[in-house]
C-alpha cells in the first residue's frame, strides 16, 4: 500500500512517433481551409435539410439510413450553434453567415483524418512490418477521393472512420485472446467492435456489410476455439458467451438508442407528418394532436368522425363523398349504378366527414349516454354534407371491374334497394367486446349483405372523379391488408344545436393523451417499417454510375464549380491507387489459389504463421473490399461513385500487405529484393505526384485554365467542368 | 383409396433394405426387421435368399412407382376446361405455335409434340381460363405431364435411398410426396412445372448415383450416371431459368468433389486431371451442347413469322420466313420523303409508335401519345421529311435528297400527320425526363417538333444507312435525346411502354435506335442476306428478350401474387378453376400436414445437426453406431439442406412476380430432408432408449404413424386436387368445413 514511499512513481510514456506525424498530417490534410468554398456542394444539400430539421426538433422521415449519421452532422451544427435556418435547395447556393460552415464539416474531417493512423494500426497488428503499415497509412493520407469526401459534410468518411475502427478493435481483441483472455483491455477492445460495428450501421445501412465480416471472422475464431481441446467447456461457453453479447446484443440496443434518442430529439410535427398513421402523428407535438386533443376516445353511434386509410398507398387518404355521381356509361362501355360516387380523397375536406348511424334508430346525434360503437355491431355511415349514406351493390367498379362499387346511395325508383348496412370489425381487438377507439382502432367495414370489405384500390379515377382514388368492395378478402383497413382521425359527437349546449354543459369529453398509448417500440417498428418500405422511383442521375465503372475509375462526381471562375471540386481518385489497389486483388487472389492447391498437395511453400497472417489480411482486406463491393450489383437504386469508397479503403489496405508478401516470399536474392524496393519507391512516388496534380480538383482551391483543364481529362468519360468563354 | 394406400406401405414398409449400409446399420435393420416379422407377419416365410431381397426391393419401388402414377392420373380430365395458367403454356404448343415465332421453347415444343402425337389439332384458341375444351384432345398434353409428374416420387425415393441407405426414410419420402396434394395437383396441368421438377429430381438423383459410384471411377455405371446429370441439367435449365439452381448445387458438389480428389496424395495428378476432364465433359460441353441443340432445332421448327416477331431486333427478323425482313430488299440510304419504322436498339423495347389518343389530363400537355410498341403496326410508321418545308418530297419533279449525319429532320406521323415533338414538361413516369408528344396539324407545328439526327460514332454529313446505322434523335430547343425508359404506361397508354426526352446525354441503348422498315419509291432496292446474324448471336439475343420479358411479367387484375416467406408456412394457396359454390373448384395448397411437417423437420434439422456439429468439434467420442447416423445426418441431410436453400432463397432477392408454384422444386428438397431426419432421428431415440424394453418398437412405430398421419391427411385434403363442388368451406355444410384450417385459404 505503501509502495509509492518506497519505489519512486514513474510514468513512461511509450510514443510512436510516426503515428503521432501520420495523424498530424491526416489532420493538415483534411482540416486545411475547411469552410472554403463556402457554398452549399452536391450532397450537403440533402444532409443539411436534415441537420435544419433536427436544429429545429422537427420530426422528419429519411429511407437512405438510420438516423445516428444524421444526428453526427447534427451534433456538428449543435456545437457550432446553427439555428437550422437555412434553405437548401440549391447545390452552389452561397452559405449564409448564420450557417457554421466550419463546425459542421468538422466531424466528418476529423473521422477522415484519423482514418490514417487506424489504418497504420491496422496493417501492424495484422503482424505486417511497420513499413507496410506506414505505406497503407500514406495511402490513406494521399487518396484524393477520401480527401473529398472527408472535407465535406457527408457521411462516407465517418462510415469508413467506423469500418476500420471495428476492424482494428476485432483485431486487438483477436491478439489480446492468445496471451490474456478476459483481461481488461480483451473485453473493451471486444466491446468496442460491438460498438463501431452498430455504429456503422447506424451511419448507413452499408455499415451492415463490414459487421457480417466482422461477424463471419468472428464466427470462424470461435469455430476453432470450439475445437481446441485444452480449454474446459464451462471456459468455451464463456468465449461464446461474451462474444454474442458483444457482438450481437449490443449493436441491437445501440441500434435502439439512436432511435430512441432520435424520436426525443425530433419531436414536433413537420412535413413527412402524413406518410405516418394517425396513431404516430398523434405522438408528434402540434400537427394531428393539436386536433385530436380533446377529441372523445370512444365512437358511439352518433358520432362525427373522419376515416383515414391505413395503407396510406399511393398516397394517405380520407374516405370521401361528394354530390357527383358516377356516369350512366363508362368510356369501354360499361354502366354504373349512376348514384352518387364515393372516393378517398388525400386532402383535408369537409366532405371527410362521416355519422356513425344506429341502423334501427334515425337520429344522427349522439344519446345521453353515448353508446360506443363495439366490434361486431351494424352501423350506417352517413355522409355529413349530402346525408346519403354508404352503399354497395353487386354492380362493378369503375376501375377495378372484379370488384363492388361502392357508392353513396340514391333511391331511382328502380329495382335497386339500398344495400347499406355494415358491420363493423376491429382488428386490432383484444377481446370481442371491445369499443371502437378514435386513432387506435384499426376497422374494417364488412357489408352484410354481400360480405364485401370496404377497400381503397389504389387506381386514380379518371376526370369524372377528380383524379380521386378509387374505393371499391373487395369479394374476396383474404387476411389482414392495409388497404381494407381504416382507423378514425377526427372525432366529435354529433349533437343538434340544442343538444349541443346541453351536452357542454353534461359531457366534457374525455382527455386522452395518445402519447403515452404508443410506447417506443411501436414507435421505432412503424418508423423502421417506414423507412425500409419508402421507395424513391427516381433512378437516374447525371452523374450515377453503375457498379463497373468503379474499379477502374471510369467516372467522376462534379461536386461543386466556383460561380465565376473555373475553380471545381471533383470526387476523382486517385488512379495510380486504384488500379494498384485493383491489381494487388487480383495477385492476392491468384497467389491464394495457387498457394491452396500447393497445400493441399502438401507442399508448403509459406511457414505455417507467414501463412496464418496471410490469410487474416485477405480475410479481413479483400473479404472487406468484397463485401462492400459486391452485393452493389445487386441493387436497384441509384449508385454513385462515393459508394464505392469503403471498398476502396479496404483495397488499400491490401496493397502494402501484397508487397510486403511479395519482396519477403517471392524476392529470392538480396538484389531482387532491393530492384523491388527501388521500383516501390518509383511507384509511391508517382502516386504522390498524381495525388498532387489532381489537387486542383479536390480542394477546388486554385482556378485552372481551359487548357490546364483539358489536360486533367485522363480519361474521356471523366467529366471535367470548361467554361466556354 | 387412401386408406389403403396407407397400410399397403405399411406393409411394404417390412421389407428388408439394400445397398451398401454399414454393418452397425445393417445390424440395427436387421433388429428393426426382425422384430417387425415377429410382430405383425408371422407368415412370412423367411427371407434370407438374395434374390427374394431384391424382388422385395423391385417390387418396393414399383408399388412406389405405381401409387404415384395412380394417384396422378386419377380424374385427369377433370375440369374439361382450361386452369390457370394452361391458358399461355397451350398457346405457344399448339401446332399453329410451331409456325409462328414465339418466346419459349424446349417444354412447349415437347407438350406441343405430345398433343400432335394425341391428335390436338391446334385449331382451339386458348383464350382464357374457364373456357371448355370441347372436343378438343387435350387428355395427350395433360397426360404428358402427369407422367412425368409421377416420375417424381420415385426419384425422390431413390435419391433419398442412396443418400441415408435407410428403407424407411425412403418410403416417409414417397409418402410425403404422394400425398401431398400440391404436388399432386401441379403435376396434373399442362404446366411447366412437372416438366422442371422431373429433370431437377433426375439431375439430383443421377448425381447422388454418381457420388456413390465414387469407389471405382471411370466404370460405365460411373459414366452413365455422370452424363444423365448432364443431360438432366441441360433438360432443367432448357425449360425454366430456375434449373440455374440445381446446376449450381451439382457445381458446389462437383467442386468439392474434385477438392476432395486433388487431396489425395495417393492419386496421381494426371488422375486428377482425367476426373476433372470428365467432369467438363459431362457436366459442361454435354448440357451446353444439347441445350444449344435444342436452340438450334427450335428455331427451325418455329421460322416462320408471327405476332412476337417485334420483341426481336431487325437483323434477326430477318431470318423469320413470312417477316417482312425475311429476303427483303430495301433502299439502303435514308432519304427524305422516306416512310419509315425507328426501332430501338434495346432488346424488348419496341418501335417508335404514336396513335390518336392524348395523355390524359394532369399528365403533361394534353397532347397525342407517342410511345414504344412491340408489334408491327400501321400506327410505327413515320415520314422524315426537312424541318423547313412542307413540300411533298415524293414529287417526281424533285431530285431525291439523302438524310445526312447531323441534319435537322421533322418526323411525322402517317397516321395522324402530327410531328414528333418535346418540350419541358416532365413525362409520365420517369419525371426527371420531358415529355415527347405528337403535335401539329397535317405536319405543321412549331420549333419543338425540331430533332438532330446524328449516327453513334461517325463524322457529320454521311448518309445514313437502314438497319445499320445506330442512330439517336437530338431535341434541338431543350437539347435532349429521344429515348424509351423502358417502363409500362398505365392503361390510359394502352400498356405500351413509355418515350422520354432524356436531358443525360449518357450514351445508352435505351437512346439509340435504327430504321427497320424504309419506304422510298424513288430509291433502288438492295438486298439484306448480309445481315443474317450468326447462332451465336441469335442464341444471346433471344435469351436477353427472354430475361426482360420474365422480368416484365405484370401479376394479371385479379390475380394475387405471393411473397416468398408466405410459402414454407403454406400460408395461402392458388385457385387454379372456379371461384363460387357451383362451380368445379381446384385449389392449388399443400397438404397442410405434410407441409407444416416439413418446416418443423427444418428447424429440428438445424438444432440437432449443430448439436451433432459442435460435439464433433469438441472431440466427444461417439459410438460406432451412432457415428454411423450423424455421418447420414450430416452428409446425406446437408446435402439436401442445401438443395432446398438453394432453391428457396434465391426468391428474395428476385424483383419479378412471384407465385405460389414457384416453392415446388425447394418443396421437394424439404420433404426428402424430413425423410431423411425423422428416421435418423427415431433410429437415434431406439438406440438411446435401448435398454428400455419397447425401444426396438419405437423406430417402427414412430415410422408407421408418420406414414399413416400422411394418408389420413390426403384422405381429408383430396378434394383441393380432385376438384370439389359445393358450397365453399366457410360453410358447415360443406365437405370441406372444419378443414379450412387458416383464414387465407380460400376453397
Amino acid at each position: 500500500m505503501w509502495g509509492f514511499l518506497k519505489r519512486p512513481v514513474v510514468v513512461t510514456a511509450d510514443i510512436n512517433l510516426s503515428l503521432v506525424a501520420l495523424t498530424g498530417m491526416g489532420l493538415l490534410s483534411r482540416l486545411w481551409r475547411l469552410t472554403y468554398p463556402r457554398a452549399v456542394v452536391f450532397d450537403e444539400v440533402y444532409y443539411g435539410q436534415y441537420i435544419s430539421f433536427y436544429m429545429k426538433q422537427i420530426f422528419f422521415l429519411d429511407d437512405s439510413g438510420p438516423p445516428f449519421g444524421h444526428m453526427v452532422l447534427a451534433l456538428g451544427g449543435y456545437l457550432g450553434g446553427f439555428d437550422g435556418n437555412f434553405l437548401w435547395n440549391r447545390i452552389g447556393a452561397e452559405y449564409s453567415s448564420n450557417v457554421p460552415v466550419w463546425s459542421l464539416r468538422l466531424l466528418p474531417a476529423l473521422a477522415g483524418a484519423l482514418s490514417v493512423p487506424m489504418a497504420y494500426q491496422i496493417v501492424l497488428e495484422l503482424h505486417f512490418s511497420h513499413c507496410a503499415a506506414m505505406g497503407a497509412a500514406l495511402l490513406t493520407l494521399i487518396e484524393n477521393a477520401l480527401i473529398t469526401q472527408s472535407r465535406l459534410m457527408l457521411l462516407e468518411s465517418v462510415l469508413i472512420f467506423f469500418n476500420l475502427l471495428a476492424v482494428l478493435s476485432y483485431l486487438k481483441f483477436f491478439n489480446c485472446q492468445k496471451h490474456s483472455p478476459f483481461s481488461l483491455s480483451w473485453w473493451f477492445w471486444l466491446t468496442l467492435t460491438g460498438v463501431a460495428c452498430s455504429c456503422a450501421v447506424g451511419i448507413k445501412y452499408m455499415g451492415v456489410f463490414t459487421y457480417v465480416l466482422v461477424l463471419g471472422v468472428a464466427a470462424v475464431h470461435a469455430w476453432h476455439l470450439i475445437g481446441d481441446q485444452t480449454l474446459s467447456n464451462v471456459c468455451v461457453f464463456c468465449h461464446l458467451l461474451a462474444r454474442a453479447v458483444a457482438l450481437l446484443v449490443i449493436p441491437v440496443v445501440l441500434y435502439l438508442l439512436f432511435f430512441y434518442v432520435h424520436l426525443i430529439l425530433v419531436f414536433r410535427s413537420g412535413p413527412h407528418d402524413q406518410i405516418m398513421s394517425s396513431a404516430f402523428q398523434a405522438s408528434l407535438e402540434g400537427g394531428l394532436a393539436r386536433i385530436t386533443q380533446g377529441q372523445p376516445l370512444e365512437v358511439a353511434f352518433g358520432s362525427q368522425v373522419t376515416l383515414r386509410n391505413v395503407f396510406g398507398k399511393p398516397v394517405p387518404c380520407w374516405l370521401h363523398s361528394h354530390q357527383d355521381t358516377y356516369p350512366m356509361i363508362y368510356e369501354n362501355g360499361r354502366g354504373s349504378s349512376h348514384q352518387q360516387q364515393v372516393t378517398c380523397y388525400p386532402f383535408k375536406d369537409v366532405n371527410n366527414w362521416w355519422i356513425v348511424k344506429d341502423p334501427r334508430r334515425h337520429q344522427l346525434v349522439v344519446s345521453s349516454p353515448p353508446r360506443p360503437v363495439r366490434h361486431g355491431d351494424m352501423v350506417q355511415l352517413v355522409h355529413g354534407m349530402t346525408t346519403r349514406s354508404l352503399n354497395t351493390h353487386d354492380v362493378a367498379a369503375p376501375l377495378s371491374p372484379h370488384s363492388q362499387e361502392v357508392s353513396c346511395y340514391i333511391d331511382y325508383n328502380i329495382s335497386m334497394p339500398a344495400q347499406n348496412l355494415w358491420r363493423l370489425e376491429i382488428v386490432n381487438r383484444g377481446s370481442d367486446t371491445d369499443v371502437w377507439k378514435t386513432i387506435l382502432s384499426e376497422v374494417r367495414f364488412v357489408h352484410v349483405n354481400t360480405s364485401a370489405v370496404l377497400k381503397l384500390s389504389g387506381a386514380h379515377l379518371p376526370d369524372w372523379g377528380y383524379r380521386q382514388l378509387e374505393i371499391v368492395g373487395e369479394k374476396l378478402s383474404r387476411g389482414y391488408h392495409g388497404s381494407t383497413v381504416w382507423n378514425v382521425e377526427e372525432h366529435r359527437y354529433g349533437a343538434s344545436q340544442e343538444q349541443r349546449e346541453r351536452e357542454r354543459e353534461l359531457h366534457s369529453p374525455a382527455q386522452v393523451d395518445v402519447t403515452r398509448n404508443l410506447s417506443f417500440m411501436a414507435r421505432f417498428s412503424e418508423l423502421q417499417w417506414r423507412m425500409l418500405a419508402l421507395r424513391s422511383d427516381d433512378s437516374e442521375h447525371k452523374y450515377s454510375s453503375s457498379p463497373l465503372e468503379w474499379v477502374t475509375l471510369d467516372t467522376n462526381i462534379a461536386y461543386w464549380l466556383h460561380p465565376r471562375t473555373s475553380a471545381q471540386i471533383h470526387l476523382l481518385g486517385n488512379i495510380v491507387i486504384w488500379v494498384s489497389g485493383s491489381l494487388a486483388l487480383a495477385i492476392y487472389a491468384l497467389l491464394s489459389l495457387w498457394y491452396l492447391l500447393r497445400r493441399r498437395r502438401n507442399v508448403h511453400d509459406l511457414p505455417q504463421d507467414a501463412w496464418l497472417r496471410w490469410v487474416l489480411a485477405g480475410a479481413l482486406c479483400a473479404g472487406g473490399w468484397a463485401v462492400n463491393y459486391l452485393p452493389f450489383f445487386l441493387m436497384e437504386k441509384t449508385l454513385f461513385l462515393y459508394h464505392y469508397l469503403p471498398a476502396l479503403t479496404f483495397q488499400i489496405l491490401l496493397l502494402p500487405v501484397v508487397l510486403q508478401h511479395i519482396s519477403d516470399h517471392l524476392c529470392r536474392s538480396q538484389l531482387q529484393r532491393s530492384v523491388f524496393s527501388a521500383l516501390v519507391v518509383a511507384w509511391y512516388s508517382s502516386a504522390c505526384h498524381v495525388s498532387n496534380t489532381l489537387r486542383p480538383l479536390t480542394y477546388g482551391d486554385k482556378s485552372l485554365s481551359p487548357h490546364e483543364l483539358k489536360a486533367l481529362r485522363w480519361k474521356d468519360s471523366w467529366d471535367i467542368l470548361i467554361r466556354k468563354h | 383409396m387412401p386408406p389403403a394406400t396407407g397400410g399397403g406401405l405399411a406393409e411394404s414398409e417390412l421389407r428388408p433394405r439394400r445397398g451398401r449400409c454399414g454393418p452397425q446399420a445393417a445390424r440395427a435393420a436387421g433388429r428393426d426387421v426382425a422384430a417387425e416379422a415377429v410382430a405383425r407377419s408371422p407368415k412370412r416365410p423367411a427371407w434370407g435368399s438374395r434374390r427374394f431381397e431384391a424382388a422385395g426391393w423391385w417390387a418396393l419401388l414399383a408399388l412406389v412407382t405405381l401409387l404415384s402414377f395412380a394417384t396422378r392420373f386419377h380424374r385427369l380430365d377433370e375440369p374439361p376446361h382450361i386452369c390457370w395458367r394452361e391458358v399461355q403454356r397451350t398457346e405457344e404448343s399448339s401446332p399453329k405455335g410451331f409456325s409462328s415465332f414465339c418466346l419459349f421453347f424446349s417444354p412447349q415444343m415437347l407438350i406441343g409434340l405430345a398433343g400432335y402425337l394425341s391428335g390436338y389439332d391446334g385449331t382451339f384458341l386458348f383464350q382464357k381460363p374457364g373456357d371448355k375444351y370441347e372436343h378438343h384432345s387435350y387428355m395427350g398434353m395433360r397426360g404428358f405431364c402427369a407422367f412425368l409428374g409421377s416420375w417424381l416420387v420415385p426419384f425422390a425415393y431413390l435419391t433419398v435411398l442412396d443418400l441415408s441407405k435407410s428403407l424407411s426414410a425412403a418410403l416417409l419420402t414417397a409418402a410425403l410426396l404422394t400425398f401431398d396434394t400440391g404436388c399432386l395437383t401441379l403435376s396434373q396441368y399442362i404446366l411447366l412445372d412437372p416438366i422442371l421438377m422431373f429433370f431437377i429430381m433426375a439431375a439430383m438423383l443421377s448425381m447422388v448415383k454418381y457420388n456413390s459410384c465414387a469407389d471405382r471411377p471411370f466404370s460405365a455405371p460411373w459414366w452413365f450416371w455422370l452424363s444423365l446429370t448432364g443431360v438432366s441439367l441441360a433438360g432443367a435449365l432448357g425449360v425454366k431459368f430456375v434449373g440455374l439452381f440445381i446446376i449450381l448445387q451439382v457445381g458446389l458438389n462437383t467442386i468439392a468433389d474434385l477438392w476432395y480428389l486433388f487431396g489425395d496424395l495417393s492419386l496421381s495428378l494426371v488422375t486428377v486431371g482425367k476426373h476433372l476432364t470428365a467432369r467438363v465433359l459431362c457436366l459442361i460441353v454435354l448440357p451446353l451442347a444439347l441445350y444449344t441443340a435444342t436452340f438450334a432445332v427450335h428455331f427451325m421448327v418455329l421460322s416462320k413469322s408471327g405476332p412476337g416477331d417485334g420483341f426481336f431486333s431487325s437483323a434477326f427478323q430477318a431470318r423469320l420466313s413470312g417477316n417482312n425482313l425475311h429476303n427483303a430488299s430495301i433502299p439502303e440510304h435514308l432519304a427524305y420523303g422516306s416512310v419509315i419504322t425507328v426501332k430501338n436498339l434495346r432488346m424488348a423495347i419496341g418501335y417508335l409508335h404514336s396513335h390518336r389518343h392524348l395523355y390524359p389530363e394532369g399528365i403533361g400537355a394534353r397532347q397525342q401519345q407517342v410511345t414504344t410498341y412491340l408489334h408491327k403496326d400501321y400506327n410505327n410508321l413515320w415520314i422524315i421529311k426537312k424541318h423547313n418545308t412542307n413540300s411533298d418530297p415524293l414529287d417526281p419533279s424533285f431530285p431525291v435528297e439523302f438524310v445526312r449525319h447531323g441534319d435537322i429532320i421533322r418526323l411525322e406521323h402517317k397516321e395522324t400527320s402530327r410531328n414528333l415533338h418535346s418540350h419541358y414538361h416532365e413525362a409520365p413516369m420517369t419525371r426527371k425526363h420531358y415529355q415527347v408528344t405528337g403535335y401539329g396539324i397535317n405536319g405543321t407545328g412549331d420549333s419543338n417538333d425540331f430533332w438532330r439526327i446524328e449516327v453513334v460514332n461517325r463524322k457529320f454529313g454521311n448518309r445514313i444507312k437502314v438497319l445499320r446505322s445506330r442512330i439517336r434523335f437530338i431535341h434541338l430547343v431543350t437539347g435532349c435525346v429521344l429515348g424509351s425508359s423502358g417502363k409500362v404506361l398505365p392503361k390510359w397508354g394502352w400498356e405500351q411502354l413509355e418515350v422520354t426526352c432524356t436531358p443525360y446525354l449518357k450514351e445508352t441503348l435505351n437512346s439509340i435506335w435504327n430504321v427497320e422498315d424504309h419506304i422510298n419509291p424513288k430509291l433502288p432496292n438492295i438486298s439484306l442476306d448480309v445481315l443474317q446474324p450468326s447462332f451465336p448471336e441469335i442464341l444471346l439475343e433471344s435469351h436477353m428478350v427472354m430475361i426482360r420479358g420474365n422480368s416484365g411479367l405484370k401479376p394479371k387484375d385479379n390475380e394475387f401474387t405471393s411473397k416468398p416467406w408466405h410459402w414454407p408456412i403454406n400460408y395461402q394457396g392458388l385457385r387454379f378453376s372456379g371461384v363460387n359454390d357451383t362451380d368445379f373448384r381446384v385449389y392449388l395448397l399443400g397438404n397442410p400436414v405434410v407441409w407444416w411437417l416439413n418446416l418443423l423437420s427444418i428447424a429440428l434439422y438445424l438444432l440437432s445437426g449443430s448439436i451433432i456439429a459442435v460435439a464433433m468439434q469438441r472431440g466427444a467420442r461417439l459410438p460406432a453406431e451412432v457415428a454411423g447416423l450423424s455421418q447420414v445426418l450430416l452428409r446425406g441431410g446437408g446435402q439436401v439442406l442445401l438443395g432446398w436453400t438453394l432453391h428457396y432463397f434465391p426468391f428474395f432477392l428476385m424483383g419479378r412476380v412471384l407465385y405460389f408454384h414457384h416453392y415446388f422444386p425447394a418443396m421437394l428438397f424439404s420433404s426428402m430432408l424430413t425423410g431423411i431426419l425423422w428416421d435418423t432421428l427415431l433410429r437415434l431415440c431406439a438406440w438411446g432408449l435401448a435398454s428400455w424394453p419397447l425401444a426396438r418398437g419405437i423406430h417402427v412405430a414412430g415410422i408407421l404413424s408418420l406414414l399413416l398421419g400422411t394418408a389420413y391427411s390426403f384422405y381429408l385434403f383430396h378434394p383441393l386436387a380432385y376438384g370439389m363442388v359445393g358450397p365453399l368451406a366457410q360453410d358447415p355444410q360443406s365437405p370441406m368445413a372444419g378443414l379450412r384450417w387458416l383464414d387465407s385459404w380460400d376453397f
